[in-house]
């Protein structure tokens, strides 16, 4: 018997609980006002967004049901499609650099960090993780300004060494805009991954690797044998908390850029796009769609969830420990 | 065991990658704090050095001519009243999630760790429509319903946990010299509970702290605004004159830096708690 079941037992015992209102009753007052704060202000505004994109609410106060309307003129209809389709691809590419960079040198880094022999390992993490503790908006805008083509110090760095060539308007051109975003991103959270990878290699028992060494396992076996397969359930978390921090970027492209994505849209998320449809209203209306902007919420909802599922279908262990 | 050589090998190469890491990490720190310091032109002239002449009046001028003094009140206000009002409720909840008996338990338990999966901006129009109607629009009022309902569900996940693990012979005792749950909740398990309760206030302390997207739709109010939302508009203001920008960049991030290198190994585990275990 776990603690929590012993426990449980010896209250019904002392207390003499039988019936469900006798279970539930005593415990309402310790619940209510969190189950309250939760379902009115994350619970309700989620769900019943759902129900807001069925509406065409455009106006002051008017709103009339229009089915699927929104959906379908976001995903098939004039410029709503383009700008619809190109923030979600843009989204996904957003999402996909940050894959293979947080996977890549978090994997990395801890692995690094871990060995016995390392010196300095705590310096190092101290370092690793501090731009995690910065807001996403300071990073953004510190590193428009060290893009900024003439008085940034990347630029700058890159002309004294005679690489003009290169010295690019790193945030101006539309082809390269979205990936240099992305690396800033990355450059922020990748401290996140290495840490959840080092503490999933410290729980790895020490006499598995004891025993493989006995075996005559070489370093190299060790990683891919024992490490890595151990971590495939971590890289299956760190998918998932990328997915759903990535798909609601906001905060990265308003300080690098603009709420319209700049240059051309180039860089428009789905969150700058929500926050253009839904809240601020756009260019030249200038008031928000509410039911167009649910519609958006409500598709990256169920992106949010299915992406999860797969995520962990892909990465969960054989055998769940 | 490895050999030696190979190992110091190693370790030389391992030092060049996390040192490589290391700089690209420091050197935009380094910029935005040495060239605060600079006058405004010296800053094109030399990106990289230590100024030639000290200047403080960057950070003066933004003190004087901002709000920045309200600005950081109103988070600090935000951010530590919201993670009391986590912490409070969501270790009630907690500790009748880990006593109570009954199907129920789980359903409702569920109902609170769904919410750490799907991000609450989602549901935002619907949020602004409530503010609004509640009459908080531009108030510092607006955050904390938010901000608590944000925080609750990784409270719960990691007080109920925490709460199980607490060996039952220590509040059978007490259960038999009669006292009421809430006393035993108030006298014992608050007090075993303080490291999990830390865990739980520096996973909200930093992103409440940092936060952008609610202030930005909700607060237009300049004396209401927060740190981060204050920011923003500085960075405009000042747009041609980067030593003033970088004083209120270096400002805004000093706080929470200091914080975190006075206990980072708090921090780490905090902020990846929800990730780490389970």
């Amino acid at each position: 018997m776990t603690s929590s079941q012993r426990r449980s037992s010896a209250i019904q015992k002392t207390r003499g609980f039988s019936t469900i209102r006798k279970e539930v009753f005593p415990w309402i007052g310790y619940i209510l006002p969190a189950l309250l704060i939760y379902s009115v202000f994350m619970a309700y505004p989620l769900i019943s967004s759902i129900g807001m994109s069925l509406f065409s609410a455009n106006g002051v106060d008017g709103s009339t049901f229009v089915g699927f309307d929104n959906y379908i003129k976001l995903f098939s209809q004039g410029e709503h499609a383009v700008r619809y389709w190109g923030a979600l691809g843009n989204t996904f590419y957003f999402f996909l650099i940050h894959m293979v960079i947080q996977n890549i040198l978090g994997l990395l880094f801890a692995l690094l960090l871990s060995s016995p022999y390392q010196k300095g390992s705590s310096v190092y993490r101290t370092i690793i993780f501090i731009p995690a503790t910065l807001a996403v908006l300071v990073t953004g805008y510190l590193w428009k300004l060290i893009l900024n083509p003439q008085w940034g110090a990347v630029n700058m760095l890159l002309k004294n060494l005679g690489l003009d060539a290169v010295a690019f308007a790193w945030l101006g051109e539309p082809e390269i805009a979205l990936t240099v975003i992305s690396l800033v991103s990355s450059w922020q959270w990748v401290g996140m991954p290495t840490m959840i990878f080092l503490a999933g290699l410290q729980t790895i028992p020490e006499d598995l690797f004891e025993a493989a060494r006995i075996d005559g396992a070489n370093g190299k076996q060790l990683l891919w044998n024992i490490k890595l397969p151990l971590l495939l359930p971590i890289v299956g978390i760190v998918s998932v908390l990328t997915f759903v921090n990535n798909f609601n970027a906001f905060d990265v492209v308003f300080a690098m850029e603009n709420v319209n994505g700049a240059p051309m849209y180039s860089t428009d998320l789905l969150g700058t796009l929500f926050y253009r449809v839904g809240i601020a209203g756009q260019h030249p209306v200038g008031i928000p769609d509410r039911g167009m902007g649910a519609a958006i919420a409500t598709i990256t909802f169920f992106i949010l969830i299915l992406g999860v599922q797969l995520i962990q279908r892909f990465t969960r262990s054989r055998e769940a420990r | 065991m490895a050999n030696p050589m190979r190992s110091k090998a190693s370790s030389i190469a391992s030092h060049i990658v996390l040192g490589f890491w290391s700089l690209l990490v420091l050197f935009p720190l380094w910029t935005m704090l040495i060239n605060s310091f600079k006058m405004r032109l010296d800053i094109y002239k030399d990106p990289f050095g230590l100024p030639l002449k000290w200047n403080f009046n960057s950070y003066a001028v933004v003190f004087k001519d901002s709000n920045f003094l309200r600005y950081f009140q109103n988070s600090f206000f935000v951010t530590i009243g919201s993670i009391l009002i986590i912490l409070f409720f969501g270790s009630l909840a907690a500790y009748a999630l880990a006593n109570a008996r009954g199907k129920w338990v789980k359903w409702v338990y569920f109902f609170f760790i769904a919410g750490m999966m799907l991000p609450i901006k989602i549901g935002s129009i619907r949020l602004l429509g409530m503010v609004k109607s509640l009459g908080l629009l531009n108030s510092l009022g607006s955050l904390f319903p938010i901000y608590s309902a944000m925080g609750l569900p990784i409270a719960i996940l990691i007080l109920t946990d925490f709460i199980r693990t607490i060996p039952i012979e220590i509040t059978e005792a007490a259960i038999i010299d009669g006292a009421t749950r809430l006393r035993i909740f108030f006298t014992i398990i608050i007090r075993l509970m303080r490291p999990a309760l830390g865990t739980v206030a520096i996973f909200n302390l930093v992103p409440l702290w940092n936060d952008l997207w609610f202030p930005l739709i909700f607060i237009n109010k300049e004396e209401n605004k927060t740190l981060i939302l204050g920011v923003t508009r500085l960075f405009g203001q000042y747009q041609t004159d980067w030593s003033k920008i970088l004083a209120a960049l270096t400002l805004s991030a000093v706080p929470v830096i200091i914080l975190y290198l006075v206990m980072s190994k708090q921090f780490i585990k905090g902020l990846t708690a929800g990730a780490v275990k389970g």
